[in-house]
């Protein structure tokens, strides 16, 4: 009984936060709201005793990508007046398309096809069972073909990500640090220029102070 | 649980083009700028060491691999032959391009080699899992490949459309899977097929399932009503992306369709079928109609492309094996097709000047008389003009409509490549009957790129005169 309240509880919170994220106007709002709702969602995940599954949730998705995320969104200066133009020009087709995505959805996901008689609650399996140790055994027998092709993935999106953002920009003005620490006292660092004292237009000085 | 080394046989071509990525991304590490073009050889090497190996390890009855998530049947055989034979026509085309424009880099092999790696597991997926993967590796690669010219605001407008639409397509594609899996239980061909032979088609989860899976191939396909992408991303991103994306990735997307609904829901294939005779003949149609109103001939053969979709699904929709090995067939001649007519672009172009619009087709029998009849076969094939190979493509898909008694169908296919054939048949008045613009400069082609494209154009006339070869291949696929 106390299992089926707090799924309610997630349930209900992580389908409100969805809706936050859709709806709100500052953009760092949605991405905290998609948090919540991810961290509600790992909490469905370790009711269905998928507790690795949702650690990883918490650790991979709240911890690492949904803070860079926050971070990319915080600086982006993102015009929301030009986003939402025509929003209320395409609501009616937008809308009808919506509701009758829903209805289909609930019509066919509903406890019509997925109830309880369609599939019989699993057994709940015993304490010694790590669910940690079934996935590794299982990704690296059955589905290490699967798991390599993810790895080639991963360095497809290294290399893309490098190709498209790496730009050598020779009048970007930048200190290298090791130059500076390299600098030695006397001449290096100190250059003493002699001038005279006359009233002229300034020798500019064409050699660069290190 | 003890892993049989046996499974690696059959993915020799996959890893030999996955070692030549590596090989050209370290290598372009130490490579000074004027021997960038040591990657386009080591690629191309690799691409035929994959052709051979293909061939090597091909052959023989269907074989399942890495308990069940791989497949080795005739079909993938000849798809895999198929996408490395298109890519190393594509590459060879791209160098020239790439070269004028300081862009022949490492990366552009190493995309483009990981492009090709993600349709060869496309091709050879026997799961949803397994062609997921693939399709996402194909998909990202090819992304960042539109993408690619840094500096050009209309190529990185392109990839963000082709993104956008590229992730929603996935995205319906996945949720189809999520209902098949739900309805039979498993994300493996073979035991899906058998569960959903076993539930018959009163399954409404299968159905909704379907529409999805449906949804998310006309994505791939850029079948109408999901065409948008195309002429945008056809138009906007550099040629030699587009040289790839318009050729080889047709062919895995066949796959992708072939394996999903053939391979697993064929039980459910009255349920399909009508889906894609609204894809096919909106498809035919629109592609076909708007096409005529191109100035731009990148996308004009965009528009082409959704046309030629519309054949594919012709083949497919039939249900029947001539049908399917017909759909094969056009798919194969289509990429060649498309690779030999975004090369007479490539080849037009030069250092500052992309060939885009008709208007620079003209007179091209004047500069070079060689390409312009390559380019002529081309288009004949693309028109369906016997006798070159694209009229046997048609003819074939109209046999297996006409043979489940969809005459209606077979008409308005015709009807519209007729429609189709003004625009193609406006390219050869180009080249033929116009002048050339005073400023066009003699065409300047390496032997190979002019190899390439005499072999590319004659293909085509020799596979329309002798279509049995390729056509006995297709259909003992089935």
């Amino acid at each position: 009984m106390a299992e089926k309240l707090i799924f309610y509880i997630l349930a209900v919170i992580t389908l409100w936060a969805s809706v936050m994220v859709i709806t709100r106007k500052n953009p760092v709002h949605s991405v905290l709201f998609l948090v919540l709702a991810f961290v509600t969602s790992a909490g469905l995940w370790v009711l269905l005793e998928a507790e690795f599954l949702g650690i990883v949730l918490i650790l991979v998705y709240v911890g690492a990508v949904m803070v860079l995320f926050l971070f990319v969104v915080m600086m982006l200066d993102i015009d929301l007046a030009t986003i939402r133009a025509g929003f209320v020009q395409n609501l009616p087709l937008a809308g009808l398309i919506a509701a009758i995505m829903a209805v289909e959805i609930l019509l066919i996901v509903g406890p019509g096809n997925f109830g309880l008689d369609a599939f019989p609650k699993p057994e709940p399996l015993g304490a010694e069972v790590s669910n940690t140790r079934e996935l590794g055994l299982l990704l690296y027998s059955v589905y290490i073909y699967p798991v390599e092709i993810a790895a080639v993935i991963l360095l497809l999106a290294i290399v893309a990500a490098i190709r498209l953002t790496l730009r050598r920009r020779p009048d970007t003005k930048f200190i290298d640090p090791a130059q500076q620490v390299r600098v030695r006292k006397g001449p290096d660092r100190v250059r003493l220029v002699k001038m005279a004292a006359e009233d002229v237009a300034p020798v500019v000085d064409k050699g660069d102070a290190q | 649980m003890s892993f049989d080394a046996a499974n690696l046989l059959p993915i020799l071509p996959e890893i030999a083009i996955l070692i030549t990525a590596s090989l050209v991304l370290i290598l372009d590490l130490y490579l000074k700028d004027q021997d960038k073009g040591l990657n386009h050889s080591i690629t191309l090497i690799g691409l035929v060491i994959a052709i051979g190996l293909t061939g090597a390890v091909g052959g023989g009855d269907a074989q399942v691999f890495f308990d069940g998530n791989l497949i080795r049947d005739p079909m993938s055989d000849l798809l895999k032959g198929a996408i490395l034979i298109v890519s190393v026509l594509t590459f060879i085309y791209a160098r020239p391009w790439l070269q004028d424009r300081g862009m022949l880099v490492g990366e552009f092999y190493v995309l483009g080699l990981l492009a090709v790696l993600g349709m060869l597991i496309m091709v050879s997926a026997n799961g949803f899992l397994t062609l997921y993967l693939g399709l996402e590796l194909q998909a990202l690669a090819l992304y960042a490949l539109v993408a690619f010219d840094r500096d050009s605001s209309t190529g990185a407008e392109a990839a963000m459309k082709y993104f956008v639409l590229g992730a929603l397509g996935s995205g319906l594609l996945l949720y189809g899977v999520s209902m098949i899996y739900g309805a039979t239980g498993s994300i493996e061909f073979a035991p899906v097929a058998a569960a959903v032979a076993e539930q018959g088609i009163s399954n409404k989860v299968l159905v909704f399932g379907i529409a999805f899976l449906v949804i998310g191939i006309g994505f791939k396909f850029g079948a109408v009503p999901f065409h948008m992408w195309v002429p945008d991303v056809y138009e906007g991103g550099p040629t030699p992306a587009v040289l790839i994306l318009s050729s080889a990735p047709k062919i895995a997307a066949f796959a992708l369709a072939v394996r999903m609904l053939v391979d697993g829901l064929h039980t459910l294939h009255p349920d399909w079928q009508g889906m894609l005779v609204i894809l096919a003949v909106l498809s035919m149609g629109l592609g076909n109609l708007v096409a005529i109103a191109q100035s731009n001939i990148k996308r004009m053969l965009a528009y082409s492309t959704i046309s030629h979709v519309g054949f594919i699904f012709l083949g497919l929709l039939a249900g029947s094996e001539q049908g399917f090995a017909a759909a094969m067939f056009y798919t194969i001649v289509y990429a060649v097709m498309s690779v030999g007519a975004f090369g007479i672009l490539l080849i037009l172009s030069r250092q500052g000047f992309d060939a885009e619009r008709l208007e620079d087709l003209k007179g091209l029998n004047d500069r070079d008389a060689w390409y312009a009849a390559m380019m002529a076969l081309i288009m004949f094939s693309m028109a369906g003009v016997p006798p070159t190979v694209g009229f046997m493509a048609k003819l074939l898909v109209l046999e297996a409509v006409v043979r489940i008694d969809m005459l209606w169908l077979a008409l308005v296919a015709v009807f519209f490549s007729i429609i189709g054939a003004f625009y193609y048949l406006r390219v050869i008045k180009f080249i033929y009957f116009d002048k050339p613009a005073d400023d066009a400069p003699a065409l300047l082609t390496s032997s190979g790129v002019r190899f390439a494209m005499s072999l590319n154009g004659l293909a085509l006339l020799a596979l329309g005169l002798f279509p049995a070869a390729l056509l006995s291949v297709c259909q003992a696929a089935f």
